[in-house]
């Protein structure tokens, strides 16, 4: 086995990791503060892949430069349907929940499907078919561009989580709801703002998403799966773990693909997940429950 | 007491189960319809949406054609399959409880097998437009018939073609790395080229890997980083449309420039989406396939239908799809014609001593074996030239010359 086609498609996982990481970024945040499993994350992010491709087409608007209106409507999104829809099922049995945002789910993808049809789209920027070359090694340009900018958004994130006045509530909020209601601390408006984060941070992944991937109504159900396999490795409630773990699927995705089978490189991800769950259920990262 | 019926009554009881037999509505139907209902299954959403949205103006035209032909009247019941074979088979049942008379489709070879199980089982004729699976005609099925080269006689063709394209542009190239799409349709190429190739000595080349890869596919990373590896002349491919786009954009993004890609019989790269989503990036490719013969009257009947229909349209992007589900539904009205009947095992028989020498196809006259299988099916060269798929062989057939390798070959 060449030594390069092996650093090549690793380097490739890796990168596609990142993206993958800051889609199971949001739904991290989202579930350690609001304790709130978020099943329709996957179609909120195809729907951050829709706009950029609208965006593009309307206005030539590039997907880094789409980010900031899309993540901007996705907080605003997030924060009202946290606080509108999800607030009162917040004390009510998980089942009702996860009715809840399946039903949600389901709703999207069909509004998808009425606005957008079936067929894929894409964008298609300058330098997408473009490569870096460092000896026989190649990096993807886009590939690059958009793990760069998973990086910076999750060290924003991270940034604002342990730096920021506001960061330490909602963190307050998540280590302890009563403390932080004791304490003055407006619980109900923190979960809106997290949920708020958390779909910015979704926004964010599709936008550079859309870069690597073309895009389909039926996608969503696809990522809302990739998403919790990921937190579920990486650890739910964990940031790093979210991180940790999409590069860790990315990679074994394509390296699976290279040493055993390309078409059967998505088995080894739920094979990855299985053992996680046998050996270390609380994911890698995760905080073991007493 | 006993009752007894006398003569008067007998006889009136009698004279009403006649009439009433006479009269019953399904009886009329059966016996003078003036109509064949064909019920029309194609994947219009999917993955593979754009080819069956495409086989679809080849049905969309066919009753017009077909009344001026034949003095047929046809009256289509539109189904989509939406690319899943589970769909497929539930529209299937739908459509024959629904009155078709015959069911026509579905161009992708896992919903033809599921859709033969229903009209087997069912008896409603089935004749398929598009599908390669060997198979599907070798179950000893009564009710389904199929008017498409199967995937051995796609490679066989194919893979001839191939020698012919390496004499005419006088090239020997000496490895290819072998792709395909890993569904029924591509599994049982695989298995074709697998039987035919090593038979074919007199092509100068060899398989250096086989690589398959999910047809849903949303990144083709891995794929193409292996074929490169195994640095071969030339690209081997069987694909469909949508992994077609991906693993082109996939080679130029790893600077992969073989002396060209050549498809033994898929579709993908000659569909005109291929070239809207690709441009420039799609000249060159090649395709070996069934398709049109240029030069028949029949087509240019057909081509007139198609602009009137699809004004801002050409043809030649929809000619294999168009063409083979428009002889479809000609077989199925051309042996309503001569049956005189819908009745399912009356029009099953009619179509198998089917005799169509006006065809727009290539190959020969449309005559369907014991197994329901046309047999005799040609294909063509047919590669991505200034934006249109030509056909540059056989000579006969061919309006331009053959390019390669491509002009953008570099040996690694």
């Amino acid at each position: 086995m060449p030594w390069d086609l092996v650093l090549n498609v690793a380097i490739a996982g890796i990168l596609t990791g990142l993206v993958y990481g800051l889609m199971a970024l949001g739904l991290s945040v989202i579930f350690g503060v609001v304790r709130v499993v978020n099943f329709a994350h996957g179609e909120m992010m195809t729907i951050a892949m829709y706009a950029a491709v609208v965006l593009f087409a309307a206005f030539r608007l590039d997907p880094f430069l789409a980010v900031l209106p899309v993540a901007v409507a996705f907080f605003a999104f997030g924060y009202l349907l946290q606080a509108g829809l999800i607030n009162p099922f917040i004390t009510r049995p998980e089942h009702s929940q996860f009715m809840l945002l399946v039903a949600v789910a389901i709703v999207l993808v069909n509004g998808l499907l009425l606005a957008f049809g079936p067929d894929a789209r894409n964008v298609l920027v300058d330098y997408q078919l473009e490569s870096y070359a460092v000896g026989r090694i190649l990096f993807d340009k886009a590939r690059v561009f958009a793990a760069a900018m998973a990086v910076a958004t999750s060290a924003a994130l991270f940034a604002f989580f342990r730096f920021t006045r506001t960061g330490k509530a909602i963190r307050a909020c998540a280590d302890n709801y009563l403390g932080a209601k004791v304490v003055g601390l407006n619980v109900k408006r923190y979960y809106a703002l997290t949920f708020g984060l958390g779909s910015a941070c979704v926004a964010v992944a599709g936008c550079m998403m859309i870069l690597l991937v073309d895009v389909t109504p039926s996608l969503g159900p696809a990522y809302t799966l990739l998403a919790f396999v990921i937190v579920i490795v990486g650890g739910l409630g964990s940031m790093g773990g979210a991180l940790l773990g999409g590069v860790l699927i990315g990679l074994s995705e394509a390296l699976a693909g290279v040493f055993i089978e390309p078409s059967a490189k998505s088995m080894f991800s739920f094979a990855l997940l299985i053992l996680v769950l046998l050996f270390r259920p609380q994911g890698l990262l995760g905080r073991k429950v007493s | 007491m006993t009752q007894r019926i006398n003569r008067r009554q007998f006889n009136q009881a009698a004279a009403g189960l006649a009439a009433a037999a006479a009269f019953a509505p399904f009886g009329i139907v059966r016996a003078q319809a003036a109509k064949l209902k064909v019920g029309v299954l194609l994947p219009r959403s999917g993955v593979q949406g754009f080819i069956g949205q495409s086989c679809q103006k080849g049905a969309d035209l066919a009753p017009g054609v077909i009344k001026e032909m034949l003095g047929v009247d046809i009256e289509l019941m539109n189904a989509d399959t939406e690319s899943n074979v589970d769909t497929a088979r539930t529209r299937a049942e739908r459509l024959i409880q629904e009155g078709a008379h015959v069911l026509v489709g579905p161009f992708d070879s896992g919903a033809a097998v599921a859709i033969a199980q229903v009209a087997e089982q069912r008896g409603v004729p089935f004749v398929i437009n598009i599908a390669a699976a060997p198979p599907i005609t070798k179950q000893g099925y009564k009710f389904v018939f199929r008017n498409f080269q199967t995937a051995i006689d796609i490679v066989r063709n194919g893979l001839d073609l191939i020698g012919d394209l390496f004499r005419a542009s006088n090239v020997a190239p000496r490895t290819a790395v072998f792709m395909h799409v890993n569904d029924t349709f591509g599994q049982a190429m695989a298995k074709g080229i697998g039987a035919i190739l090593p038979g074919r000595t007199q092509l100068p080349f060899k398989l250096v890997d086989t690589i398959s890869y999910d047809p849903a596919a949303k990144d083709l990373t891995v794929e193409i980083s292996k074929a490169r590896a195994s640095n071969p002349d030339f690209l081997l491919l069987v694909c469909r449309l949508n992994d077609a786009i991906l693993l082109r954009r996939e080679m130029v993004k790893q600077r992969w420039n073989p002396m060209g890609i050549i498809s033994p019989g898929s579709p993908g790269m000659y569909e005109e989406q291929y070239f809207k989503t690709l441009g420039k990036l799609s000249e060159y490719s090649i395709s070996n396939v069934p398709w049109y013969n240029p030069k028949a009257e029949l087509t240019a009947v057909v081509e007139k239908a198609f602009l009137k229909q699809n004004p801002k349209d050409k043809l030649v992007f929809h000619a294999l799809n168009v063409g083979f589900t428009f002889e479809a539904i000609l077989i199925a009205a051309d042996a309503f014609k001569r049956a005189r009947s819908t009745e399912p095992k009356t029009l099953a028989e009619a179509i198998r001593q089917t005799n169509i020498a006006k065809k727009m196809m290539l190959g020969a006259p449309i005559k369907f074996s014991a197994e329901g299988q046309v047999e005799g099916i040609g294909s063509a060269c047919v590669q991505n030239l200034g934006g249109i798929p030509t056909v540059v062989l056989p000579q006969g057939a061919a309006t331009a010359k053959p390019v390669f390798p491509a002009p953008y070959y570099k040996k690694a």
